[in-house]
C-alpha cells in the first residue's frame, strides 16, 4: 500500500502552472490540416455541381443557370469531401470553424 | 426478507457520461437486481444506409460513436472492401493501425479520467484528461479532426503522414508514455483507489464467456481474446498478443486498460519502423455485392459490422453490434449483490458508450 502518491504530480503542477489555454483571451492555435469551414473562390467555380452530389450532409446547393453556390453552414459536417472532389480546386478548408448561430443560415456566393 | 425499494439510476446522473437507465432493486443498500432500459439516444443510423450511397456512408459510420469514430469507419470500410474485393495498399494498412491505436490511447485515457471522477478523485481526472489532450492534438494534426478523424475511406485512407511527422509523433508519444505510466501507477498503487476498485464487481471467467463479454471486460476475467489477433489492418504484421488479467474485478479492468495504453504505444512504434513509402489509397470502381461480417477491436471491445449489398450504390442492410451492447448483460450480472455506492463505478468499468449501443 502506498499513500500520497499524487504529491509528486501536485508539486509538478504547481511549478509548471496551468496547462489549459486562457481562451478567448489567448486565441486558439489551429493545426495546418484542421478541418474548419469550407471556403470558396467563386471566380474559379465552373458550377459543375460535383460538390453538391458528393456532400454527405447535403449542405451545398449549386444553381448552374443562376451561377449561384450556396452552403448551409449548420448542415456542413466539415468532412472535406467537397474539397477533395472539386475538379478546379476552388474549394478549400479553413482551419477556423464557422461562427456559431442559433438560427439556420446560408452563405450564398454569386459569380 | 427485508423491504425492497426501487431506485431509478440514470439516464441523467452526475457520474454517467452516457444515458443508460437502470432500475435498481435494493434490499437495504444491496442491489438485488438491475433492470436496464436503453433507447434514449437512438438516431436510426442503420436505416440511413438506404438513403446514403455506400461511399458517403463512411462518414455516417464514423459518427456512430464520438470516441471510437475512426474504428467504426474503418470496420465499415473493411466490410465494403471485402465485398468489392479491394486490396488496400500496405501503407494505408499501417496508417489505419496507427490511427486505431491513437484512438485507443485517447479512449482509455478518457475512461481513466471518468473513472477517477466517479470515485471522486478530481485531480487524477484532470491529469488523465490533460494527457488525452496531447493525443488529441496529434490526431488533429494528422487527420484534421479531434475526435471525428474523417480519414477512413473505402480503398485506403484519405491522408498520408510524412516520415518526418511520423518520427516526431513517435518521439512525442514516447514522452507521453512515461507520463501515462506515472498516471497508471496512481491508479494501480494508490491505496484510496485500490479501496474503491479491488474486489468490486467480480466477473468469473465462465460468466464472462457465457454472458458474451467483450474487450477489456472479457480480458480482465482471464480470457485471452482480442480481435486484433486476427491480424486485420497491419496487426498481423506487427505481431500482437492480448493483455490479460485474471482477477475479474474492477481493478483488473483498470489494469488491462492501463497496460493496453503501453501496448498501443509499442504497436505505433513498430508500425512507424516497418512502414514503407507507397500509395495510401486505390481507386474504387463498381458497386458492392454480397454480404459480409467485418470485425475489429475497439477500445471497448469487439465491434461487428454486417453489410448486405445487392450490386447497387445503396446497401440493402447494415447492422452494427457494438461492444457496449454486448457488455450490458455481464454488467447486470456484476451489479447483482453489489452495494449501491459501487453502482456508478461498475457501470463505468464496462466503459459504456450508449450512443453507439443505440446508433
Ligand atoms: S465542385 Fe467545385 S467547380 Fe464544381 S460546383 Fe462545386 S465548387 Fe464549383
Ligand atoms: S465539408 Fe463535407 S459536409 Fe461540409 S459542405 Fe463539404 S462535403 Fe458537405
Amino acid at each position: 500500500m502506498k499513500f500520497l502518491l499524487m504529491v509528486k504530480s501536485v508539486v509538478k503542477n504547481l511549478v509548471r502552472g496551468p496547462v489549459t489555454e486562457r481562451y478567448p483571451f489567448v486565441p486558439k492555435k489551429f493545426f495546418k490540416g484542421t478541418r474548419g469551414q469550407v471556403l470558396i473562390e467563386i471566380k474559379k467555380c465552373i458550377f459543375c455541381g460535383l460538390c453538391q452530389r458528393k456532400c454527405p450532409s447535403q449542405a451545398i446547393v449549386v444553381t448552374k443557370d443562376k451561377k449561384n453556390w450556396e452552403i448551409d453552414r449548420l448542415r456542413c459536417v466539415s468532412c472535406a469531401a467537397c474539397v477533395d472532389v472539386c475538379p478546379v480546386k476552388c474549394l478549400a478548408m479553413d482551419t477556423k470553424y464557422a461562427p456559431c448561430s442559433d438560427k439556420r443560415y446560408k452563405d450564398a456566393f454569386n459569380a | 426478507m427485508s423491504k425492497r425499494t426501487i431506485v431509478p439510476f440514470g439516464p441523467q446522473h452526475p457520474v454517467l457520461p452516457e444515458p443508460i437507465h437502470l432500475d435498481l432493486v435494493l434490499e437495504d443498500e444491496k442491489v438485488v437486481e438491475a433492470i436496464p432500459s436503453i433507447g434514449f439516444v437512438h438516431r436510426g443510423l442503420e436505416k440511413l444506409v438506404e438513403k446514403r450511397d455506400f461511399i458517403d456512408f463512411t462518414y455516417v459510420a464514423e459518427r456512430i460513436c464520438g470516441i471510437c469514430s475512426f474504428i467504426h469507419g474503418l470496420t465499415y470500410c473493411m466490410a465494403v472492401e471485402e465485398l468489392m474485393k479491394i486490396e488496400v495498399p500496405e501503407r494505408a494498412q499501417y496508417l489505419r493501425t496507427i490511427w486505431s491505436e491513437l484512438s485507443r490511447i485517447h479512449s482509455h485515457l478518457l475512461w481513466l479520467g471518468l473513472t477517477a471522477d466517479a470515485f471522486g478523485f478530481e485531480n487524477l481526472f484532470m491529469q488523465s484528461w490533460r494527457l488525452r489532450e496531447y493525443i488529441l492534438d496529434i490526431i488533429e494534426e494528422t487527420t484534421g479532426g479531434r475526435v471525428i478523424f474523417g480519414s477512413a475511406k473505402i480503398g485506403g485512407v484519405r491522408r498520408d503522414i510524412t516520415p518526418e511527422k511520423l518520427d516526431e509523433i513517435l518521439k512525442k508519444i514516447r514522452s507521453y508514455q512515461k507520463e501515462m505510466l506515472e498516471i497508471g501507477s496512481y491508479f494501480l498503487e494508490d491505496s484510496t483507489v485500490k479501496h474503491r476498485l479491488q474486489g468490486i464487481g467480480i466477473l468469473s471467467k465462465e460468466d464472462a464467456q457465457a454472458l458474451g463479454a467483450v474487450g477489456p471486460m472479457l480480458r480482465a476475467s482471464g480470457v485471452s481474446m482480442d480481435i486484433r489477433m486476427m491480424g486485420y489492418a497491419a496487426y498481423g504484421k506487427v505481431g500482437f498478443a492480448p493483455v490479460v488479467e485474471t482477477a475479474g474485478d474492477s481493478y483488473a479492468r483498470c489494469k488491462v486498460r492501463i497496460r493496453e495504453l503501453d501496448q498501443s504505444v509499442d504497436i505505433i512504434e513498430k508500425c512507424v519502423q516497418q512502414m514503407k513509402e507507397g500509395p495510401v489509397e486505390i481507386k474504387v470502381t463498381g458497386f458492392p455485392n454480397g454480404e459480409f461480417f467485418a470485425r475489429s477491436e475497439q477500445p471497448r471491445g469487439e465491434v461487428i459490422y454486417y453489410a448486405k449489398a445487392n450490386g447497387t450504390k445503396f446497401l440493402q442492410r447494415m447492422r452494427v453490434r457494438t461492444p457496449t451492447f454486448a457488455n450490458i448483460t455481464p454488467l447486470l450480472s456484476v451489479l447483482k449483490g453489489c452495494q449501491l455506492a459501487d453502482v456508478p463505478i461498475l457501470v463505468l468499468t464496462i466503459d459504456p458508450c450508449i450512443s453507439c449501443a443505440e446508433r
